[in-house]
């Protein structure tokens, strides 16, 4: 690792000023950023440590919604009741992350902001427009078995790796945001990441030194809800494909669904003309079909990734059908 | 621009944590994770480096009683904090039931995934206490139990090379009834 200074703020505004230098860097359960600076991907000179400032309240939102702050572990994000009983799909979607070890270390604002794992941004020896702008991207035309089959750019067909955000997307959680300045916003999760065009080393839309303080959930969804992840092995690998969904159904007709994919693109993948075909439509198996195709219409896979379409429609198609068979 | 040689040490972070019981004051490079800092700075070779990113599970030990991957924390950001390591857990003489277990049911054969996999066993232990689901449960709001599916779920972060799976998995879920029924 380069040599870095190490500091343990006790305040927001102290945190952000920070953060905002130049090679200033926010560190919270570690376990994205260290494993990125050990390989040389990240060279932060300065990192600033966030785990005493106050971001570890967890509790309900005036609007009948919880507010998880950005400390709190995915493994207590995962625990709770309140989470475990009416918003299951996050829940699952934590649990079939990383290990039992990392998701003890993980914080909800890490999660978020973790980075690509395409190999190529890991492997310093190689081009990669993420990690070096200008260099050019190595996966395109190269192993790309892994990367995007929907809204990439001809720089950058990297994935975005976290389950957590899949499931908050398909929920319409919100993220609160403390910039350097002291101003606080907040901007639905659909509007923290963004896709690579021309720019693929921006993963997101946060400006440096700007802090995640809280995830905020809206009320629980009517219907029922699951996250469905694919992967290579059958536990602790990173998502192939995964969908998030909410399903509500009433006398066999669809009221109301929610979808997000994961595995797919540069961000939490959200099929918006699936979810427009089957509201109103029947809750059967050919309207599932119908929608899972949908989802996929425009996906432009790379030689290495042609089977992840018929994955992702097969994966829609029966988690939609089980929901519906579970009274969704 | 990176700087290219180290800060001096007068900058350096002074980190108070408990480490199987005894209290450590340690001034060191930021750069020195929680498991080098045991391994080579307190002689603490019990926690393995087998990957050194988070991969395999041999560094696991526990802090404030969650089971976290040591390679992948600084020591710097475990100020106090208790840590607990192989070495807390038992000696040869008196042997922690998992260790006891493991010798019993032949859990390991080269022997160096074992210290990370009893200290991830003792946190799953607490974590099943503590009514952490796991992603095996077909009902993520139901009440958590162990069997072997659960088991190899939750213990996923451990890998063996050596694929002493089988009976590492016995080993765990005798010591279970032995210790909570
Ligand atoms: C072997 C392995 C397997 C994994 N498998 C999975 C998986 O299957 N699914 C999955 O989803 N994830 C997986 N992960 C990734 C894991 O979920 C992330 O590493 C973790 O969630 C990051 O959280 P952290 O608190 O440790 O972040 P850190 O490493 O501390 O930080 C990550 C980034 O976020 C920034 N940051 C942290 N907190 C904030 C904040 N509050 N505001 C703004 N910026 C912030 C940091 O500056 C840094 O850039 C895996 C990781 C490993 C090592
Ligand atoms: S896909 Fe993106 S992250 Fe991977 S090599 Fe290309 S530019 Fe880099
Ligand atoms: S050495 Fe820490 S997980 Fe492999
Ligand atoms: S006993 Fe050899 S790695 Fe597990």
């Amino acid at each position: 690792m380069r040599p870095f200074t190490f500091e343990r703020p006790t305040s927001i505004a102290a945190a952000t000023l920070a953060a905002s230098q130049l090679g200033g860097k926010f560190i919270a359960g570690g376990t994205n950023l260290l494993d990125l600076m050990k390989v040389d991907v990240e060279r932060p000179t300065s990192l600033v440590d966030i785990s005493a400032l106050p971001l570890r309240d967890f509790g309900a939102t005036a609007e009948g919604g919880l507010r998880i702050g950005a400390l709190v572990s995915n493994t207590d994000i995962a625990s709770d009741n309140r989470i475990r009983e009416a918003y299951p799909v996050l829940a699952e979607a934590l649990l079939n992350g990383a290990s039992a070890q990392l998701r003890n270390q993980a914080t909800a604002g890490g999660n978020l902001m973790q980075r690509t794992r395409c190999p190529y941004f890991y492997d310093v020896f190689m081009p990669c427009n993420k990690r070096q702008p200008g260099s050019g991207c190595s996966a395109i035309g190269g192993y790309s078995r892994l990367h995007a089959i929907l809204g990439a750019s001809r720089d950058c067909i990297a994935v975005h790796p976290s389950d957590m955000a899949v499931a908050l997307t398909a929920l319409q959680a919100e993220i609160e945001v403390h910039a350097p300045s002291g101003v606080v916003r907040t901007l639905p999760i659909c509007a923290l990441h963004r896709l690579p065009d021309e720019t693929p080393d921006h993963d997101t839309s946060l400006a440096p030194g700007e802090l995640i303080s809280a995830i905020i959930l809206p009320p629980p969804a009517r219907g029922k809800q699951a996250y469905r992840k694919v992967r290579d092995r059958a536990s602790f690998a990173f998502a192939v494909v995964s969908v998030a969904a909410i399903l509500d159904c009433s006398s066999r007709t669809v009221r109301d669904v929610r979808l997000a994919l994961g595995g797919v693109a540069h961000k939490p993948w959200q099929p918006r003309a699936a979810e427009r075909a089957l509201v109103g439509a029947p809750a059967s198996g050919a309207s599932f079909e119908a929608a899972a195709r949908a989802a996929v219409a425009g996906a432009e896979p790379q030689p290495g990734n042609q089977f992840k379409i018929d994955l992702a429609r097969r994966l829609i198609a029966r988690t939609l059908t089980d929901l519906a068979a579970r009274g969704g | 621009m990176p700087q290219s040689h180290p800060i001096s040490s007068a900058a350096w972070p002074t980190t108070r944590l408990t480490i199987n019981g005894q209290k450590h004051e340690l001034t060191v490079d930021p750069r020195t994770t929680l498991l080098d800092t045991l391994r080579d700075h307190l002689g603490l070779t019990g926690s393995k480096k087998g990957c050194d990113h988070g991969q395999c599970g041999a560094c696991t030990v526990l802090v404030n009683g969650a089971r976290m991957n040591a390679c992948l924390s600084l020591v710097a950001m475990r100020h106090g904090d208790e840590i607990v390591t192989i070495e807390g857990l038992g000696e040869s003489e008196t042997l922690h039931p998992l260790q006891q277990a493991f010798w019993t049911h032949d859990g390991l054969q080269c022997g160096f995934c074992t210290p990370g996999q009893i200290c991830s066993a003792v946190g799953m232990f607490r974590e099943i206490e503590h009514g952490v689901p796991s992603a095996a449960m077909a009902n993520v709001a139901a009440t958590p139990s162990l069997d072997a599916v659960e088991v190899r779920e939750r213990m996923s972060g451990n890998i063996c090379r050596c694929s002493a799976y089988p009976n590492i998995v016995a080993a765990i879920l005798d010591s279970r009834q032995g210790h909570a029924g």
